[in-house]
Formats: C-alpha cells, sequence, structure tokens
C-alpha cells in the first residue's frame, strides 16, 4: 500500500507538472508543422498567465481571465505571425524578441497597476479553477487499487487539465483527419505544392499562428489560475523551451508529445521529491543533474543518437510566391 | 525574393534604415512608459543624465559596453557563417570556470598581468569548449544549432550551480561564489585612460577587459574580412551550396565557426569576475549573452557598429538604473522591453520601412538614378 500511495504522489505531481507542458508543446506543434518555427512559446505562455491573473483578479472569474489569457497570446502570435509570415522576417529572431518584450512587460505593468512586487494579487477561490471530483469518486475509493488510482490520479484535477489532455487526441484528429490539418501540414512541407492548389500559404500559415496562440493562451491561464493563485514574475521558468524540447523530442507527432511531457513532467516532479534521498544501486543524484536531464535528453535525440528528429521540412523558411 | 530590393547607397543601408528601425523601437518603449503613466522625456533625460552625467557614470556605461562587445562580436561570427548561437548566455556563464581557476590557482603568486593571460586563455577554452558540442552536432549529426545552443544555455545553469555548490565554493561558506582572489586576480581600472578626458572612474569597474574588447573587435574584422577562414565563412553563410561546390569543408568551418564564437562570449566572463567582483557568483551573466544578440543585429554583425551598438546597451543598463532610481514605476526591466523592441525591430522587422524609405529616397536623388539602381541590383 505504501508503494501505491508513493506512485500515486508522483503521478498525481507529474500530471500536475506536465499539463502546461502539454498545451504550448501542442501549440509548437501547430506552428511547426505549418512550416513557422517558435521559440516564442516561453513568452506567449508568460503574456497569458499574466493577462489571466490581472483579469481574473479585476473580474473575479476564472474564465474571463483564460479568454483574456488567449486573447493576450493570439496577439503575441499575431506579431510574430506578421514579422516571419509577412514580413519574411528571421523566425527565431522574432521569437526571441517576443520572449524579451513580454519578461519585461509583464513586470513593468504588474508593478504600475497592482504595486505588489512582481507579482499580481493573489486569487480568491471563486477566480480560479477548482478542482473537479469526478462522479463516485469517494464511492469507488474503497475498490482496491483502481479506487484509489481513480479518485487521487484521475478524479481531483482542474478543467484545464482535463483539456489538455484531451487536446492530444483532438490535435490528432485535426491535423490527420481534417483538410484543415492535411493542408496545415502540407504548408509546413511542401508549401509550393498548397499555393498551386490554390490555396493560401500565408492564410495558412496565419491561422497555424493563431492556434498555437490559443493554446500557448491556455498553457499561460493554467500556470496563474490553476497551479497558482496569480501571476508572478517569471513564473514560466523555461517550461516554454522545455515544451519546445518535447515537441522535438516527439517528433512532432502529438501523441508522442504527450509522452515526451509525461517524461519531462515526472523527471521535474521525482527531481522534488528526491532532492536529498539517496536512490538505490545509483546513490545520491545531484538536483542539478535531474534538471538538466530534459535539456540533455533532447540533444542526444536531435544529435540522432536515439532514433532521429528530422523537422518539418519547409519549417523556418518564409514562402515566397514567385522566384 | 519576388521583387529584389533596390541597391541602396551605404549611408542609408547601414546609417538610415538602422536608425529608422532603432527609432521605432524606443518610440514603443516610450509609449510602454506612457502606459505605466509616466513621461517618456522625463525618462529619457534620466536615462542620458544616468550614462554620461558623470565619469563614474561613463565608466559604468563602458564597463556595460565592454561585455556586450565580446557577446554581440560572438553572436556576429556565427551570423557570418549563418549560424545563430543563442548559446552566448552559456558559453559565458561556463566560461567563468576558466577565468576561475587561473584566478584562483595564481593570483597570490602571480601579478595581474601574468594572471590576465592565463585568464583570458582560460576564458576562451571553457567558452569554445562549451560551444564545440552544439557546433559539431550541427556538422555532423544535423542536429538544429538554435535547439541545441538553447539546450546548452539550461545544462550550463545547471552545470554551473552544481560547480558553485558543491565544487568551488569555499569550505563552510554558505554563499554560492567562490573566495575573494587576492591582487593577482582583480583586474586595474581605466582610470589613467578617463584622465586624459579630465574625468574620474570613481567607484565605476571600468577595467582593462575594455581595451580587450577593442581588440578583439579588430581581431573580429581581421578574420572577417581578411582572411582566408574569414572568406570561407562568408562563403557559408552567403550560399552554403556554393561553398560546397568551391570545395570549402563545410564541417569543418561549422565547428571553428562556433568555437571562436564561444571564445568570444566566453572573454566576457573576465569582465564582471577579475574587474568588478574579483570573485565568481552564480548568475554573474545577467543575460549578456542575449543582449550580444540585439547588438549583433544592430550592429550589423561588424565590428564598427558592435562597438556603438554595445555601448547605446551600456547606455540602457547604467542609464536604467538611473531611471529606476528617480522613476519607481520603471524598474530596470523596461531594458529587457527595449532590448525585445530592438530585436524585433533591428532583426525580425528589419524590411518593415525598407521599401517606403527606398522609394523616399530614390525618388529625391533623381528618375534616372531610379533605373540605374533597381537594374543594378
Amino acid at each position: 500500500m505504501d508503494y501505491l500511495q508513493l506512485f500515486l504522489e508522483l503521478a498525481q505531481s507529474t500530471v500536475r507538472l506536465s499539463t502546461p507542458l502539454i498545451l504550448a508543446a501542442l501549440a509548437g506543434l501547430f506552428t511547426e508543422r505549418a512550416g513557422v518555427f517558435d521559440i516564442g512559446l516561453e513568452g506567449k505562455m508568460l503574456g497569458g498567465a499574466f493577462a489571466a491573473g490581472c483579469v481574473a483578479f479585476v473580474a473575479q472569474s476564472a474564465m474571463a481571465g483564460l479568454l483574456a489569457a488567449v486573447v493576450v497570446s493570439v496577439l503575441l502570435s499575431l506579431v510574430h505571425g506578421y514579422a516571419s509570415i509577412t514580413q519574411r522576417g528571421n523566425q527565431i529572431v522574432s521569437g526571441v524578441a517576443i520572449n524579451f518584450i513580454v519578461a519585461g512587460a509583464t513586470v513593468i505593468l504588474g508593478e504600475a497597476w497592482f504595486r505588489q512586487g512582481g507579482r499580481t494579487p493573489a486569487l480568491a477561490e471563486g477566480a480560479r479553477f477548482q478542482e473537479i471530483t469526478l462522479p463516485f469518486a469517494e464511492t469507488l475509493r474503497g475498490v482496491p487499487l483502481l479506487g484509489p488510482i481513480y479518485a487521487e490520479l484521475i478524479s481531483g484535477h482542474q478543467a484545464l487539465t482535463y483539456l489538455a489532455f484531451l487536446m492530444v487526441p483532438a490535435s490528432w484528429w485535426i491535423l490527420y483527419r481534417t483538410r484543415f490539418g492535411l493542408r496545415l501540414r502540407a504548408v509546413g512541407e511542401n508549401p509550393g505544392a498548397v499555393d498551386t492548389a490554390g490555396i493560401s500559404v500565408l492564410w495558412m500559415r496565419y491561422r497555424a499562428v493563431i492556434c498555437c496562440g490559443i493554446l500557448c493562451g491556455i498553457a499561460g491561464a493554467y500556470l496563474s489560475l490553476a497551479a497558482n493563485a496569480g501571476w508572478t514574475k517569471g513564473m514560466t521558468a523555461g517550461k516554454g523551451y522545455i515544451a519546445l524540447a518535447a515537441l522535438i523530442f516527439a517528433k512532432w507527432r502529438p501523441v508522442p508529445v504527450m509522452l515526451a511531457c509525461l517524461l519531462f513532467g515526472f523527471l521535474d516532479a521525482f527531481a522534488i521529491r528526491y532532492q536529498s534521498t539517496p536512490l538505490p544501486l545509483i546513490g545520491k543524484v545531484p538536483v542539478q543533474l535531474m534538471q538538466a536531464l530534459p535539456y540533455i535528453l533532447t540533444v542526444v535525440l536531435l544529435a540522432g543518437f536515439i532514433g532521429k528528429a528530422i523537422p518539418p521540412k519547409a519549417g523556418g523558411v518564409p514562402y515566397v510566391k514567385e522566384r | 525574393m519576388s521583387t529584389p530590393y533596390a541597391k541602396l547607397p551605404g549611408w542609408v543601408e547601414y546609417g538610415l534604415i538602422p536608425l529608422v528601425n532603432l527609432v521605432v523601437a524606443f518610440a514603443v518603449a516610450g509609449l510602454v512608459v506612457l502606459l505605466v503613466g509616466e513621461s517618456p522625456l522625463e525618462a529619457a533625460y534620466h536615462m542620458i543624465n544616468g550614462a554620461f552625467g558623470r565619469g563614474e557614470y561613463i565608466g559604468f556605461t563602458l564597463y556595460y559596453a565592454t561585455t556586450f562587445i565580446f557577446t554581440g562580436l560572438a553572436v556576429a561570427v556565427a551570423f557570418h557563417a549563418g549560424l545563430f548561437n543563442i548559446g552566448g548566455e552559456g558559453q559565458a556563464y561556463v566560461a567563468g570556470i576558466g577565468v576561475a581557476l587561473a584566478c584562483l590557482w595564481l593570483d597570490r603568486l602571480m601579478p595581474w598581468y601574468v594572471v590576465f593571460p592565463i585568464a583570458i586563455l582560460g576564458a576562451a577554452l571553457f567558452g569554445a569548449a562549451w560551444a564545440f558540442l552544439p557546433g559539431w552536432f550541427q556538422a555532423k549529426r544535423g542536429s538544429h544549432i538554435v535547439i541545441t545552443t538553447i539546450m546548452f544555455n539550461f545544462i550550463a545553469a545547471s552545470l554551473m550551480n552544481y560547480m558553485l555548490n558543491r565544487v568551488m565554493k569555499p569550505l563552510g561558506s554558505m554563499s554560492l561564489e567562490t573566495r575573494t582572489f587576492d591582487a593577482g586576480g582583480q583586474l586595474p581600472k581605466l582610470d589613467w585612460l578617463m584622465a586624459i578626458f579630465g574625468l574620474s572612474v570613481g567607484t565605476s569597474p571600468f577595467n582593462v577587459t575594455f581595451l580587450l574588447a577593442l581588440a578583439a573587435s579588430f581581431g573580429v574584422w581581421v578574420l572577417i574580412w581578411r582572411t582566408k577562414l574569414g572568406y570561407e565563412m562568408r562563403t557559408m553563410g552567403h550560399s552554403p551550396q556554393a561553398a560546397r561546390y568551391a570545395g570549402i569543408k563545410e564541417a569543418r568551418i561549422i565547428v571553428i565557426t562556433m568555437m571562436i564564437s564561444g571564445a568570444l562570449a566566453g572573454m566576457m566572463a573576465l569582465n564582471p569576475i577579475m574587474g568588478e567582483t574579483y570573485r565568481m557568483q552564480l548568475d554573474f551573466v545577467q543575460g549578456a549573452g542575449f543582449v550580444g544578440i540585439a547588438v549583433a543585429l544592430m550592429g550589423r554583425s561588424h565590428p564598427a557598429g558592435i562597438i556603438p551598438a554595445a555601448i547605446l546597451f551600456g547606455v540602457l543598463y547604467q542609464g536604467g538604473a538611473e531611471i529606476a532610481f528617480e522613476m519607481p514605476s520603471i524598474s530596470r526591466d523596461m531594458i529587457v522591453i527595449i532590448q525585445g523592441l530592438v530585436i524585433l525591430f533591428a532583426g525580425a522587422l528589419e524590411h518593415m520601412f525598407r521599401p517606403a524609405i527606398t522609394r523616399a529616397v530614390l525618388g529625391l536623388s533623381g528618375r534616372g538614378r531610379t533605373q540605374a539602381a533597381v537594374k543594378g541590383a
């Protein structure tokens, strides 16, 4: 029973830590499959988290906060889109710029509006997303093994967590089973062919960028309205980059994206839980190594030592109609 | 390009267009100041005054500029070979080990002018080593340099945290830093240089690393425009296919370029460690590696542009501190916004105003020349 309890604790915090990663990585999936590289996931998430924290406090409503997060994040996406699609600028440079602008602007505006030293005011219960208890969670708790798993692991998360996990099959379906998805992927592989078929490459890419903005906004709202009670300075703390790493680790496919995010979330949960406990066989692992592991794994994968990650063919290349 | 950009005179290409981009970036930053409810003009006044008002302030400005020259050159060298090195931050951070080792080893035995060259070598070596793997992975295994260098920044942060926590911290000390260096690990200030202009450095840490930065700028110019290696790098940056066809060894150039870039970023570590704090502290890089991106973009990857761009960011850092002091609602994070805006307007959106400017300039200089210029392009 002890082991079960331990497993549940770890699994629970894994789910909690993976949720924003999954949303952000799926966001990246949409743009990158359409041929627009985006290292601005971090900035959009942070912008979304900030907007959610502000609006949820003022309106005392979590839904209003979520909406604000999505709006801000989509606007930032459109800046990235304008620079990299319309102006054919360097997509990496544009992403870096957005990360900086947001990192600075959130602190300055937050301080000017609330004066709480790099945070938005703590949100009351009603202005946050509540944990949802699934039906029969309490009645089934007594059932051996499955009962606690259902009651503690599957039930009892916030709506956005369920949304994140539902978005995985939904993204798969959109990308692989709809006309929109086919065109989106085609725009990332061979935009010339899409153009020949009479479809606007630019508008396709803009739509992909907007999808990215929506998901990043939700990821940000999760951070400030579900995982925490408000926005704090730099609260994304590199999650956008971990999501990017997960996206590459998953070779730009939806279900592996979820698995990669769960793996990275688990590493994080494990590092927090076992900071100072020596492990069997290995001995005491430095926390710093655990923290660096997602990045190291991604580098190793990218170098082609575990399979090969091949990015969308037209990724990073602005589309020019005639040559 | 669907319509090739018309050839513009040099002063427009390298003067007017960057200037317009910069002005727009600052105008947007001014809007943010307005949004916060303060006066942008007052902020600008405090910034200029804070950066140039006194000899001491100028010392601080140039101290920051020194750091940014190194990281700007690092990004620029990679740009020339068509590589985007976002890893300057991590390379500079790891290079701190090289500087700290040289100082910890020799500071009690040797004077600074013996320790300094060894520390330079250490910084360059560790910085280059941290850039070697991303370069090698790109050259040999085809992994994307941008992603790898981002990952290496995070790995560097963890590594340095470990090093300062477990290895380089004096026994029994709580704070995450090495011991303070003795005289051999402390670089002299450039008070004589300031004295020529009748100014005093005061308490500012403006030190001899500045001269090293100027020398490095000249070295980069020689490397890029006056050597065979530089020619090969630029060829590869313009057209990898042409470079391959010309028999240039792509993998070799990528790895060498990245190591030079890493070494330059690494030399940045000398400035804060040996020039200011006389010890290696946690997070001593403080985002300078990323500022290098903005500096290189603004300076158009040419040392003659990078030095003024670095000084401009020195003004922002030093003047920004003054603004934060005088106008509490504008903290130093304002610099981060400006940095982002400069990267956006001078980098990603660099061509946004070009059509309008081209029309204006060519319109002014008369019809006949317009035609010739368009044909020439």
